[in-house]
């Protein structure tokens, strides 16, 4: 093919990437750095713009509102991708190892809530949570626990409930796709060398595994991280919830209801660069343990 | 006979946790048939004056029948953007895999990295961006941030890597142009990697929320999950939206239940591929 024929079958998605994600995280980056001034009475004289350096970041960090959230957000993190990682592995080890009855049933109903979307399923694990209308929380009463299961210490694990429903059938089946790309062979060697069947799993079914549990810990890591749509749907219907609750929801509300671009800028700023050194710095891990 | 008796108990284990799975869709379902009276104040479990009928019925009449319009606007944002993002990707990633250019592998890593940013960080200055080009509060806001799929362009690549040159350096021979070249041969055997790029960009549409909830103000151009959850906001007010937003989000997630078995098998080509090159 000639340059300029590959040219035109690159232009379109070129600049769509341009304009819709280079773009916005340029102009994100520019407005970090600005602040907006009014002047004269009430601001009625209209505004400017002008440089502030490193204004918004200072105040951003200075808020504990916001570094409370980042600390609940990593926090939220640092539990999730385990849990994550470890149980679509074992929920399709389990299933790939032919042990239980119909396996077709259970992969498909594991991976259903995939199709759902997150603020629906928040819509319906909220009617599920909610006092009035649980089921689960008369029959923790019956074994004598009271719990409101969207209060202050709950809801925490409530919303991580929501994302585990959500994903870990979807992640599920990434590893089963690997799983299945690994020889038939490999086993058969393994069974002579008089390896079990946790000889195998242990010995070569989690190591072989490696890329997708990569993938799914990156994509677990950078999902946790701008967790927004549950604890936003939650957040009418929950005393455990804030508008600063996570990061994202911090800085959703500071440009809508403060008013403040320049400050909600800096936050989802800071908050991709946590992103982008917890990502790469694992993909940079991992692939360090390689070589 | 141990053997046996560990069949039954993964078994026993596996449905406790489909239980888990199946729950919630369980009581939409029950929930669904309820006035809102019972949707308080029945057990949370099981049926109580079912009136399906009657639900749907008020859902598609509430409000001059925006709900069907939301569902109009969700498949328009789904099906467009999803069939716009797959041609584009498809066209990029043959360049990708057929021409060697200077910068090919850093453009291609920018690309990729493209995956790694939270949506979240481009949602809010992309709006304003957006709002500077007067396109704020229209469908294409919501559209053509949707066409753009770093991984399709990914996917596409593989694919695309095992088109026979041989086949195109024929085509050529005889005449064919570039364009008509990928659409009738590269097109064809990149298909696999094409229906999972299609359905993955229509279920992230289809489920993404962030985007239109920064874009759009008038609800007329909302999709499903804005119009429920504004809905929601309401039934403070209005109790008979508390059903609504049920029945609503039941009747929203139908197509998805049905869809997914087929989305289950066309995703295993796709992921395959993408993992195992890393």
């Amino acid at each position: 093919m000639r340059k300029r024929t590959a040219a035109v079958f690159l232009a379109p998605f070129v600049l769509l990437f341009a304009g819709f994600f280079v773009a916005p995280i340029l102009y994100a980056l520019a407005q970090s750095f600005t602040v907006v001034e009014r002047s004269g009475l009430l601001g009625l004289r209209g505004q400017s713009t002008r440089f502030a350096g490193l204004a918004n970041y200072g105040k951003a960090l200075s808020d504990p509102g916001f570094v409370e959230s980042l600390g609940r957000i990593l926090l939220y993190a640092a539990i999730m991708v385990p849990l994550m990682v470890v149980g679509s592995t074992v929920l399709a080890l389990i299933l790939e190892a032919g042990m239980a009855r119909w396996p077709r049933f259970f992969r498909t109903s594991f991976f259903l809530p995939y199709g759902i979307p997150g603020v629906i399923a928040s819509i319906m694990w909220g009617f599920l949570y909610a006092p009035g209308t649980s089921p689960f929380t008369p029959v923790l009463s019956a074994f004598g626990i009271e719990t409101d299961l969207l209060g202050p210490g709950t809801v925490f694990w409530s919303v991580m409930n929501i994302v585990v429903w959500l994903f870990v059938g979807y992640n599920m089946l990434v590893v089963v796709a690997q799983l299945q790309s690994i020889p038939r062979t490999l086993y058969e060697a393994a069974r002579i060398d008089g390896a079990g069947r946790w000889g195998i799993a242990w010995r070569i079914q989690i190591p072989l595994l490696r890329p997708a549990l990569v993938l799914i810990t990156v994509f677990t890591i950078i999902g946790s991280l701008q967790l927004f749509n549950e604890p936003l749907v939650l957040l009418p219907v929950s005393g455990g919830l804030s508008t600063t609750y996570t990061p994202t929801l911090t800085a959703y509300h500071d440009a809508f209801n403060g008013n403040d671009m320049a400050l909600a800028a800096a936050e989802s700023i800071i908050l991709a660069l946590v992103t982008a050194v917890l990502s790469f710095g694992f993909l940079r891990f991992v692939g360090r343990g390689r070589r | 006979m141990r053997t046996v008796s560990l069949r039954w108990l993964t078994t026993v284990l596996l449905l406790v946790l489909a239980a888990y799975f199946l729950l919630p869709l369980y009581w939409l379902i029950v929930a669904a048939t309820k006035n809102t009276g019972d949707l308080i104040n029945s057990s949370p479990l099981w049926f109580a004056n079912p009136q399906l009928w009657t639900n749907l019925g008020d859902l598609f009449a509430f409000s001059d029948g925006i709900y069907l319009r939301w569902i109009l606007n969700s498949v328009i944002y789904s099906g467009l953007g999803a069939a716009g993002a797959t041609l584009i990707a498809a066209c990029a990633g043959y360049a990708m895999a057929k021409c060697e250019f200077r910068g090919r592998e850093a453009l291609f890593n920018v690309i990729l990295a493209g995956v790694l940013l939270p949506t979240t960080a481009i949602g809010l200055p992309l709006f304003l961006l957006m709002s500077d080009a007067g396109l704020a509060n229209t469908y294409w806001a919501v559209l053509l941030p949707s066409l753009v799929s770093p991984f399709g362009v990914y996917l596409s690549r593989v694919y695309a890597a095992t088109v026979p040159d041989d086949v195109l350096d024929a085509a050529r021979a005889d005449g064919a142009g570039e364009w008509r070249i990928f659409l009738t041969i590269a097109l064809k055997i990149m298909s696999p990697a094409l229906v999972t790029i299609f359905l993955f960009q229509f279920i992230g549409i289809w489920n993404n929320y962030f985007l239109p909830l920064v874009m759009l103000s008038d609800s007329s151009l909302y999709p499903l999950t804005l119009g429920l959850t504004s809905w929601q906001g309401f039934a403070d007010r209005e109790p008979i939206l508390q059903t609504l937003v049920v029945v609503g989000s039941f009747v929203s997630v139908i197509p998805l239940i049905v869809l997914s078995g087929a989305l289950q098998r066309f995703w295993r080509a796709g992921l395959t591929e993408g993992s195992v090159r890393e």
